[in-house]
């Protein structure tokens, strides 16, 4: 019984936290990879690509709102996110035509991609606060919890109660399923080899005769759907603000980078690693070691590891120690 | 044009600011900045003690009293101390209502009002470091330090039978303060505080914070916070997760905002907020709707009492210098004598002036303690039914 005890409590508050953080962690650094991969960059401008994805997402779920239409159990913004997948590829499109494309044709080094995205980001920011305010907003709707807490403990008679969140749930299977879909089309489809072989060899993907303003344009609307997404996924799971995800571009860029920038599936395992290195290192493991040890050894601190104040760092010194011993990341990605 | 412009700058200037033979009172308060929704209220209600005594023939053998405003921008301590210093060399006041919060008061105190002997009755700091502060006697506040607000929320805790609390507090001096003060007066009174941490304000996601609070126990989370930001965030992220259900709220959780954006699983909680029972509020309510302000809104009733104070202090001195007239605010504030409400404040200068003593209550219970702070009383607040309920008053 102490044993499901411990177990409940550290899934309550490390694992299931943990896996949807990480999802969300995934899906911007696939993002991130994308662009670093095909593009040849560091985008500075995901966090708030994210930012404003959510945004038209939120709108759009707002009209649908005032038209009555829902998707019961589940929250609107689903049904609202193609809407704000279409406005944010527009978005990015507009911004590479105007930007980004003129220094491409000047084959400007990386370093100087970089520091233009960092411009972007700025505007971004603004755009996303000129329109919707600097302030939370709340969008989600629908049946907020799966499992609550309350329900779970009544239920099994157990002292430790779990509860699962409708967002947590779709932030999960959205992954799962958006995951797959890439990894096919990247594999499988004539559009998604082009697209690695302009990744592998630009000199040599233009003399096969690969058109490269279409590898560009899809690679913008890929990414505009994995910011969009992960943008609402993390704003119906912790509320939208536009500052946080501001925030968020560290941890997506420890992520991109500590899987190896360039590779999706070195995306993937880096936001499971940040995000779970983050939750178990500041979390207090007295509650779980309590039901676990016998009693003569019950902790009398806390038994955490870092105060919460500490979050952001532990991604920094994740991230500086794969740098120091791995530079190109788990998964052989892109040296920086 | 030039000319002209002057001119009108000039007439504009002198509109409004009283003659020369005028005694004149600061009215120091952030009327831009985080409580610039609460100084509104709080400048009315200095300004209405001030009009009340001149209603009544004025202080010290007929002389007029005039409120000059000027703004602290609540957390600029560049702005409040340079105001102060013109309201003082340029204006020539005779004291300083204010400042209001605790920072910029700390920073007037020391860079201008001491330098320059000059008195402050702030209506708002209630940070407990003021208490200790070597203020050379010049500093009071009709407002409680939050010191004694932890002993009051010790108090309720004790008498609810809630013997061990998990605590967070917002990181800022007002949330550090609170917490330590609280942490104190609870376990001297023989409770046990299992964890005492800080959260951030404005971050989207607060369930690691939580997840600590949880691990750590506890009967209930005290959540010394402010309702639209962290302290919300935590209250959520505790419900959804259900790692507490019911919360101690203090002053900066109080407020109808919280009820409303938590919902049901809010009722049954419980908090404390500043304010006085009974004659006192009751009249600067009436007050407030006479003359168009909010005579309750949080300070508003400690500002009429700054000012009423130092009017009653001049007129029991019979002088506008504050050196001469500082001695007299604790005899006019506190017993004996006999007792003044707001809207007596003419009879209250006839019993000086005859020579009689009086014990000034006003509209916030005033009671300077400890060398010039009040002691404070509380609301204590249950939320029933989606509403902050006040249950009785400590």
């Amino acid at each position: 019984m102490d044993l499901l005890n411990a177990f409940i409590a550290l899934s309550n508050f490390v694992l299931i936290p943990g896996i949807a953080y990480g999802s969300q962690l995934a899906l911007g650094a696939l993002g991130v990879t994308l662009i670093y991969g095909i593009l040849r960059f560091s985008n500075f401008a995901h966090g708030d690509t994210m930012a404003f994805g959510a945004m038209a997402t939120i709108m759009v779920t707002w009209l649908l709102q005032s038209w009555g239409i829902s998707l019961g159990p589940l929250p609107t913004a689903l049904l609202a996110l193609p809407f704000g997948i279409a406005f944010t590829a527009l978005l990015l499109l507009g911004t590479d035509r105007v930007i980004y494309r003129f220094y491409r044709t000047q084959k400007s080094p990386p370093v100087i991609f970089l520091i233009v995205s960092l411009g972007v980001m700025f505007i971004m920011n603004g755009l996303v606060r000129f329109i919707i305010g600097p302030g939370d907003q709340r969008f989600a709707d629908g049946e907020r919890f799966i499992i609550r807490a309350r329900e779970f403990k009544a239920w099994t008679g157990l002292s430790e109660g779990l509860a699962f969140k409708t967002s947590q749930g779709i932030t999960v299977i959205t992954a799962v399923i958006v995951v797959a879909w890439l990894f096919w089309f990247l594999n499988k489809t004539r559009t998604g080899k082009s697209m690695r072989a302009f990744s592998d060899n630009e000199d040599l993907a233009l003399l096969s005769g690969i058109n490269p303003e279409r590898v560009v344009t899809i690679t913008w609307i890929l990414v505009a759907a994995l910011a969009t997404i992960a943008g609402v996924l993390y704003g119906l799971d912790k509320g939208f603000k536009p500052f946080t995800y501001f925030q968020l571009l560290l941890p997506i860029f420890a992520a991109a980078i500590v899987g190896g920038l360039g590779n999706p599936l070195g995306a993937i395992t880096g936001g499971f690693v940040i995000a779970f290195s983050e939750v178990t290192i500041t979390y207090a493991f007295k509650k779980v070691l309590t039901y676990i040890l016998p009693d003569s050894l019950d902790p009398t601190g806390l038994v955490q590891l870092l105060s919460t104040d500490y979050k952001f760092a532990v991604s920094f010194v994740i991230l500086i120690i794969v740098l120091l011993f791995k530079p190109t990341g788990l998964f052989k990605g892109k040296a920086l | 044009m030039k000319k002209m412009l002057m001119a009108t700058a000039a007439t504009a200037l002198l509109a409004g600011t009283a003659s020369a033979d005028d005694v004149k009172l600061g009215i120091l308060i952030g009327f831009t900045g985080p409580i610039e929704s609460l100084a509104t209220h709080m400048g009315a209600g200095a300004e209405l003690a001030i009009s009340e005594v001149n209603a009544a023939g004025g202080i010290l053998d007929g002389t007029n009293v005039a409120g000059v405003r000027a703004d602290t921008g609540c957390i600029d301590n560049g702005l409040s101390t340079s105001n102060a210093e013109r309201l003082i060399s340029a204006e020539g006041v005779s004291g300083l209502i204010g400042g209001d919060c605790s920072g910029v008061t700390g920073a007037i105190l020391q860079n201008v009002a001491i330098p320059n002997g000059m008195v402050m009755i702030s209506p708002s700091a209630t940070s407990p470091a003021l208490s200790t502060v070597e203020d050379q006697g010049l500093f009071f506040r009709t407002a409680p330090s939050d010191a004694r607000e932890g002993q009051v929320m010790a108090e309720i805790l004790m008498d609810r039978g809630f013997q061990s609390v998990a605590l967070t507090y917002t990181n800022n001096d007002y949330g550090k303060g609170l917490a330590d003060a609280f942490q104190a007066a609870y376990e001297a009174a023989g409770g046990s505080v299992t964890i005492n941490a800080a959260h951030e304000d404005g971050k989207a996601d607060y369930s690691a914070e939580v997840g600590a609070l949880a691990s750590a126990g506890g009967d209930i989370l005290v959540v010394a916070g402010y309702l639209d930001q962290g302290g919300l965030g935590i209250i959520n992220a505790s419900l959804d997760s259900g790692a507490f259900e019911q919360f101690v709220l203090p002053g900066g959780m109080i407020g109808d905002s919280l009820p409303e954006n938590v919902g049901p699983d809010l009722n049954g909680s419980f908090g404390q907020i500043a304010g006085a029972p009974g004659r006192g509020s009751e009249t600067m309510a009436a007050f407030g709707e006479e003359h168009g302000f909010e005579g309750t809104s949080p300070y508003a009733p400690e500002s009429y009492d700054a000012a009423a104070l130092f009017m009653l202090a001049m007129e029991a001195s019979g002088s506008s210098d504050p050196a001469d007239y500082v001695g007299e605010i604790l005899n006019v504030a506190n017993a004996p004598g006999e007792e003044i409400y707001p809207g007596e404040l003419a009879k209250a200068l006839d019993i000086l002036r005859a020579g009689g003593e009086i014990d000034y209550v006003g509209g916030s219970a005033v009671e300077l303690i400890g060398g010039g702070e009040s002691a404070g009383s509380y609301r204590e607040i249950e939320v029933q039914d989606g509403a902050n309920t006040t249950v009785r008053f400590r």
